[in-house]
């Protein structure tokens, strides 16, 4: 990458500090069985809107719903078939070798308890494990490891856990210690950042407005001739823009890879990719969604490819604090919703299905006339691989680990 | 803007303080006026506790330790190299040889680890912890405001750099402008910076047996920039004879003196003799006497009060102060004989200086400052001043004796680097800071609608944060 070589020591200096993906290491999670299985949890903060990225094509409602924003089997460009009735956003071949493969499996119309919409909440929500959001300061996945921890079945000389990236994801928050590591480069400001920031200065500082204005525009004439304009002037960093995100992505998540990989490496982690909050020009075709979901296709690849031989001993969960509005908005976007999907790759899965129980599109099928309803909770398929897989007792998993979820049964067949 | 009173409050904290931190509004919203008066009254309010730094010439003499040593390994190692070499007969290839003796005497000296970055980074951590502290930052900020117009560049001296500024700048602040004068004038960081070691009369003993001279440098800038103001109407004979007057300012070299090197010295041998005139007045030859007079005469020149107001008001106030102000200020300069805390406080006590809206850019050091402080996290000075130089500010390194510039213009076109280092400490600080929080308690709900609306609907904690911290209402003051 370009990451600004010109100006090493203050990228360096920035850089040194943070992290952008968790992991805990402990090698071994289940070392008696023979099995040495890996987990990665990916957070897409923002809401990514699930019928942007899994169509419901086969629903007679879809195109009604969604008219000329709505993926088909014979938009331009196609989306790829999943079976009889869903297809996938066409940014995203390497999911669909996977799915086809039986490494990929799509759980559609999910979403956690929470049912406002509140972004920070939701992700709350999402990465606690908590019924409700409220002060917390551990997550699932970190609570999940001092499960296995205490019974004895995790190898006693690892017990240290790892972060890259700026942030520690809440997930993989807690007792279970965390180690960090950064990527080489740093992820700018994204052009949704920038955007409302040079909304906010239209609204109430043109001065500011003007100078950020200067900024996009060089940005933009970067992209446009195909160059980093970072090198035609020395002051400026890179501009931001799909193709950093996706190195970006890309590197992130196979490094992490690459670390579970090792046999003496961590064997869970947890990273979030920011970006999804697609309220104006959603683009799932060919535009913005497409753009990010392609960037997310790619970092899955990264892993695949990078975790070598214990590929198949790996399960990739991607997931989101909820979904977006079942219509288009007024800004050819979609605003905040309920249920969504949630995108599970790796060997050790039981693949190539959708699991869903389909609440349709009809105006009376929508969650408050607006939202894709949610008819799976997400708790239940993230229980059932953290049984199936990590193999972390039930009981652990409605109490600990889950607290207040003992009526949500684990998905059972994921995995195996 | 409304004029509440936790408005009120929030504006002293930004135009004269250091920016809100949990608490600070509500500290002094009954009486935001009566806070900062208060500030500058506490006991030693401009200074900072530094028992364990070295003072700038014990600083200088460690560094110039470390220097040494290093020499004397180079040469033993490129002694011991040539030995092995002989030894080894004359079959190895010359340019080899040669390489092989550069990089073991580079090895050797660089195991001398070099004290100076070390003393630097330690000063720099104790002036972000003081400004981090403070419960409105308004002393710390004279001190970044006098250290600016006094500054020197740690490119040149960077081991004196944070002794510099705690031994010639924080003693004054809220002293007389004379004794800053003096203190800043002849301390050796400023001698090192602007040149004047090497500065000897032509018809100075050690000038007649070096044939070598004057150097102006310190002399113009203490006349352009330090007091009078550029274009007051000091001429070019005025600048060569005030050098003359200050030949001989100079300090002890380091290698003869392990106890004392550094430490300033008037040097006879360097004094240019007689008599000197200086804008106006002729000075009689008094030795370091003379130049201390100059001093005196122009910190009381009225020429220097304009232009040591005009600076005040154009940093805490407006990029176009207000004349009135200027004059009401310089004023009270030159009726109390440059008391500046007399002057600080008539410029907190005018009405200007709370009627005009905060239409004022920060300067990107105060805007990280207010950033890390609404965060209420702490800093490491490492990457502090990594992120402020990033910005264009690089801490005690301005690229001209004349310091930072203090107007939007030179800095309006960074913001797209600010919102890259925002962006950067939004996820560094996300996962542990509520953005509604920080607007609500901290800033006390002081920002727009927009903002705080803006903030509401972000995609996640590090937007919502990264757009507070780029909000108009943190980058102005």
């Amino acid at each position: 990458m370009t990451s600004c070589h010109h100006l090493p020591s203050r990228r360096e200096a920035l850089i040194g500090s943070g992290a952008l993906f968790a992991w805990t290491q402990m090698p071994k999670l289940a070392r008696a069985e023979g099995r040495d299985p890996r987990m990665l949890v990916i957070v897409l903060r923002g809401a990514l809107d699930g019928l942007g990225a899994v169509a419901p094509v086969g629903d007679p409602d879809w195109i009604g719903l969604r008219g000329d924003r709505a993926l088909a089997l014979d938009g331009k460009p196609p989306a790829l078939p999943l079976d009889s009735f869903f297809a996938l956003n066409p940014a995203m071949p390497n999911l669909h070798r996977l799915y086809k493969a039986r490494h990929a499996t799509i759980v559609h119309a999910t979403t956690t308890p929470y049912r406002e919409r509140s972004h920070f909440d939701g992700q709350d929500v999402l990465e606690s494990g908590l019924v409700r959001p409220g002060a917390v300061d551990t997550g699932w996945l970190n609570r999940a490891l001092l499960a296995l921890a205490s019974d004895g079945r995790v190898d006693p000389r690892g017990g240290r856990a790892m972060a890259v990236g700026p942030v520690t994801p809440l997930v993989v928050r807690g007792r279970a210690p965390v180690m960090s590591w950064a990527p080489q480069q740093m992820l700018p400001a994204s052009d949704d950042t920038q955007a409302r920031l040079l909304d906010l200065y239209r609204h109430t500082d043109p001065r500011l407005a003007a100078a950020l204005e200067g900024r996009l525009r060089l940005a933009a004439l970067g992209r446009a001739g195909g160059m980093d304009a970072s090198k035609g002037s020395p002051a400026q960093l890179p501009p931001p823009g799909i193709a950093r995100v996706r190195a970006y992505f890309a590197e992130a998540a196979g490094t992490a890879a690459r670390y579970l990989a090792r046999p003496d490496g961590p064997r869970v982690g947890a990273m979030g990719f920011v970006g999804w909050d697609t309220h104006v020009n959603e683009g799932a075709a060919s535009g913005q969604l497409a753009g990010l979901l392609g960037a997310l296709d790619g970092a899955l690849a990264a892993i695949e490819t990078n975790m070598g031989e214990s590929w198949r001993e790996t399960v990739v969960a991607v997931i989101t604090e909820f979904g977006r509005t079942a219509r288009i908005n007024g800004t050819d976007g979609t605003d905040h919703g309920t249920g969504t999907v949630a995108l599970l790759a790796g060997g050790a899965l039981r693949g190539g299905r959708v699991i869903a129980d389909w609440p349709g599109l009809k105006r009376t099928d929508l969650y408050e006339d607006r939202d894709l309803k949610a008819t799976i909770d997400l708790r239940a398929v993230l229980k059932g691989l953290l049984r199936d897989h990590l193999r972390v007792e039930e009981s652990a998993l409605a109490s600990s680990v889950f607290p207040g979820s003992a009526d949500v049964k684990p998905t059972a067949g994921l995995v195996g | 803007m409304g004029h509440s009173a936790k408005a009120e409050a929030a504006l002293a904290l930004h135009r004269f303080g250091m920016g809100p931190r949990l608490g600070s509004i509500a500290a002094i919203e009954s009486d935001p006026r009566g806070a900062l008066l208060a500030e500058l009254d506490r006991p030693r309010a401009s200074e900072v506790a530094a028992p364990s730094l070295p003072t700038s010439t014990q600083a200088f003499r460690t560094v110039a330790d470390a220097n040494a040593e290093r020499q004397a390994r180079r040469i033993l190692a490129t002694r011991a190299q040539k030995g092995t070499q002989r030894a080894e007969g004359p079959s190895m290839a010359e340019g080899t040889g040669q390489a092989d003796t550069e990089m073991a005497a580079r090895m050797a000296a660089e195991a001398v680890p070099d004290p100076g970055r070390q003393i630097f980074m330690n000063e720099a951590q104790i002036r972000i912890n003081a400004a981090l502290a403070a419960e409105i930052g308004f002393a710390e900020r004279l001190v970044w405001f006098w250290s600016n117009h006094f500054c020197i560049s740690a490119d040149k001296i960077q081991s004196m750099s944070g002794a510099y500024e705690r031994e010639s700048i924080r003693p004054h602040v809220l002293g007389r402008f004379a004794d800053m004068l003096q203190a800043v004038e002849g301390h050796p960081a400023m001698l090192l910076y602007l040149d004047n070691t090497a500065s000897m009369g032509p018809n100075s003993v050690a000038g007649i047996n070096r044939t070598r001279g004057l150097n102006e440098n310190l002399a113009r800038e203490i006349l352009e920039l330090h007091t009078l103001g550029v274009r007051t109407g000091y001429t070019q004979d005025d600048v060569t004879s005030f050098a003359n007057v200050l030949t001989g300012w100079t300090l002890l070299p380091a290698g003869d003196n392990p106890e004392h090197g550094g430490e300033f010295i008037f040097n006879r041998r360097l004094h240019e003799p007689g008599p000197k005139k200086v804008v106006g007045k002729v000075y009689e030859d008094t030795g370091v006497e003379q130049g201390r007079a100059v001093l005196r005469d122009l910190a009381s020149h009225p020429s220097t009060a304009t232009h040591v107001a005009t600076k005040l008001v154009r940093h805490f106030i407006a990029d176009e102060p207000p004349p009135v102000l200027i004059e009401r200020l310089a004023r009270t300069f030159r009726d109390t004989a440059g008391d500046l805390k007399e002057v600080t406080k008539v410029l907190v006590s005018s009405p200007e200086a709370w009627a005009l809206p905060r239409g004022k850019l920060k300067r990107p050091s105060e805007w990280v400052i207010s950033m890390v402080r609404a965060a209420g996290t702490p800093a490491d000075a490492a990457r502090f001043t990594a992120g402020q130089a990033s910005l264009g500010e690089p801490l005690w390194r301005p690229p001209s004796p004349k310091g930072y510039a203090d107007d939007e213009a030179t800095w309006i076109d960074g913001m797209g680097q600010r919102l890259d280092v925002a962006n950067f400490f939004a996820e560094r600080v996300a996962s542990r800071i509520d953005p509604r929080f920080v607007m609500e308690t901290v800033l006390g709900s002081t920002v727009s609608a927009e903002t705080t609306q803006a903030v509401g609907r972000a995609e996640s904690r590090q937007q919502a944060l990264a757009l507070l911290f780029m909000s108009a209402e943190l980058q102005r003051r």
